[in-house]
């Protein structure tokens, strides 16, 4: 689980995160969700330790990121998986590279061993026979199974995703949520998504927190944002003529 | 008030390269793998650079030296004493800018435009040791780039002073032993090291502190050669003054 209690960050003279509260739960999928220059990324560099709040604090279990010192921020961060907007991927390394290099930076596993996790992981992302090839070689949809590879593969308590469906088709950005979400029930882990799409909204929000010009303004399941009257959550999901006739469909249904 | 800014970034991005080392066996690849990339695919270029320029120094000399008083000798003198204190060092390493520092600051500022180093900082890995550090490492073998340029293009002035007709070869030879200083290859190592340091890093810098996209690391690949040319020059100048001039 992951506690934020009463984020503030400003760049400068302007505030991006105006005291955020909430709480990212374990064995779920929390998205984060906002229009463009919310916070959402702000927030999730907060998170990850990337940024530091001016004033609030960041909890990971029981212990505060801000009283953590530099040994124990290191070893938080080798529990965390990440999956980039971009994926992120080594450009020099080639997919099985990518995947063991966790791995190899944390763990004294012989080759053998690693190469059997590696292997195992890509078979878990739906990848095989792609270990030799070079990032640059595969489409956008296999980059991001392989980040989710790297991501999971030494087996990490809390995985973070940037925007993990930009720039992919409706189906292949549906498979990227259905195995965000298995990947995070299988695992028992606290994953956290910074999302503006409303399908993975619908798809994999177990917990929604909306974010408006650095407010946190509503927070639910993906169940309860068509029912809500909340006029912020109502003007984010219904921009779209085709959520507006969810909506009523649903309203009408009861 | 930026180029303060500038200065004491590049000098905390020196603190953070030198703190919380990756491992060593990582490392250890990473060291070899900058050893080829920067020293062995430049040997190609320096060979050819030199090798001709020391021939064009022997033609510049030979043809100068209407006095038939100056000796022949002279012609292996100055090919010696232009490649061994400025040509070689200085020279090469500017080439080198050109080179090995548009490599270093596209390739380091294309993770980061490619959120390749917030990557590594997320999980835990110090990008400025892991990124910089192995590539100090490896340019500490860039004086023997120099020993090889000097080399050929003495070779070089050899070739175009003995078969271009201008002095025989034991003139060019005994030109070349003329009041040899020891202290001079000193004084050219030394600032082969410097510079090498300033290949490394001054680059580095510019890759790792850019901001933007794909325009951004074209435009910084420009910045790191011009300041790289000019932090290699004034330190030249500052170090001639303070080694030769004494």
């Amino acid at each position: 689980m992951i506690k934020v209690e009463d984020v503030h960050k400003s760049f400068g003279e302007e505030e991006i995160l105006k005291g955020i509260t909430t709480e990212f739960d374990k064995g779920k999928t929390n998205l984060i969700i906002g229009q463009s220059g919310s916070g959402k990324t702000v927030l999730l560099k907060c998170l990850l330790g990337l940024f530091k709040p001016e004033q609030g604090r960041i909890y990971y279990e029981d212990k505060a990121i801000q009283d953590m010192d530099d040994e124990e921020q290191r070893k938080l961060r080798e529990e965390i998986g990440m999956l980039f907007q971009g994926g992120a991927l080594f450009d020099s390394m080639n997919i099985e590279e990518n995947v063991m290099f966790p791995l190899r930076m944390f763990t004294k596993q012989k080759k053998a061993d690693m190469l059997e996790r590696v292997n195992e992981v890509l078979k878990r992302v739906n990848l095989e026979n792609v270990n030799k090839k070079f990032p640059a070689e595969i489409s956008g949809g296999m980059q991001k199974r392989v980040s989710i590879a790297r991501a999971i593969v030494n087996k990490p308590k809390f995985l973070f995703c940037d925007e993990p469906n930009s720039g992919l088709d409706p189906k292949t950005a549906t498979l990227i949520d259905t195995l965000i979400q298995e990947i995070t029930h299988e695992y028992d882990i606290t994953t956290v998504v910074v999302t503006h799409d409303m399908n993975s909204v619908m798809e994999i929000g177990e917990k929604v927190v909306l974010l408006k010009n650095g407010k946190l303004v509503w927070q639910g399941t993906n169940q309860e944002i068509f029912k809500t009257d909340n006029e912020d959550v109502t003007n984010f999901v219904y921009s779209s003529d085709l959520f507006k006739k969810i909506r009523d469909v649903q309203l009408k249904e009861g | 008030m930026k180029y303060l800014q500038d200065i004491g970034s590049y000098f905390l991005m020196l603190k953070r390269v030198f703190g919380s080392f990756t491992k060593t066996s990582v490392l250890r690849h990473l060291i070899f793998k900058e050893i080829n990339d920067l020293i062995i695919s430049s040997l190609g270029i320096v060979a050819f650079i030199s090798f001709f320029v020391g021939g064009v120094v022997a033609i510049q000399t030979a043809l100068n030296m209407d006095n038939p008083l100056i000796p022949k000798s002279l012609i292996g003198f100055a090919t010696r004493q232009s490649v061994v204190l400025e040509f070689a060092p200085t020279f090469i390493s500017i080439i080198m800018a050109g080179k090995v520092g548009s490599f270093i600051t596209s390739s380091i500022g294309s993770m980061r435009v490619t959120e390749q180093i917030d990557a590594l900082e997320v999980m835990g890995i110090n990008s400025l040791n892991y990124l910089v550090f192995p590539k100090i490492v490896a340019l500490m073998f860039y004086p023997f780039v120099i020993v090889f340029s000097m080399f050929l293009g003495i070779m070089g002035g050899w070739v175009a002073g003995v078969y271009g007709g201008f002095a025989s070869s034991s003139d060019f030879i005994a030109g070349l032993q003329e009041d040899f200083i020891p202290y001079h290859l000193f004084y050219a190592f030394f600032k082969t090291f410097v510079f090498s340091f300033i290949l490394a890093t001054v680059p580095s810098w510019q890759g790792y502190y850019m901001k933007g996209g794909a325009l951004e690391v074209g435009k910084a690949s420009t910045n790191s050669f011009v300041w790289t040319s000019v932090l290699i020059i004034a330190a030249n100048y500052i170090i001639t003054q303070l080694l030769l001039s004494a």
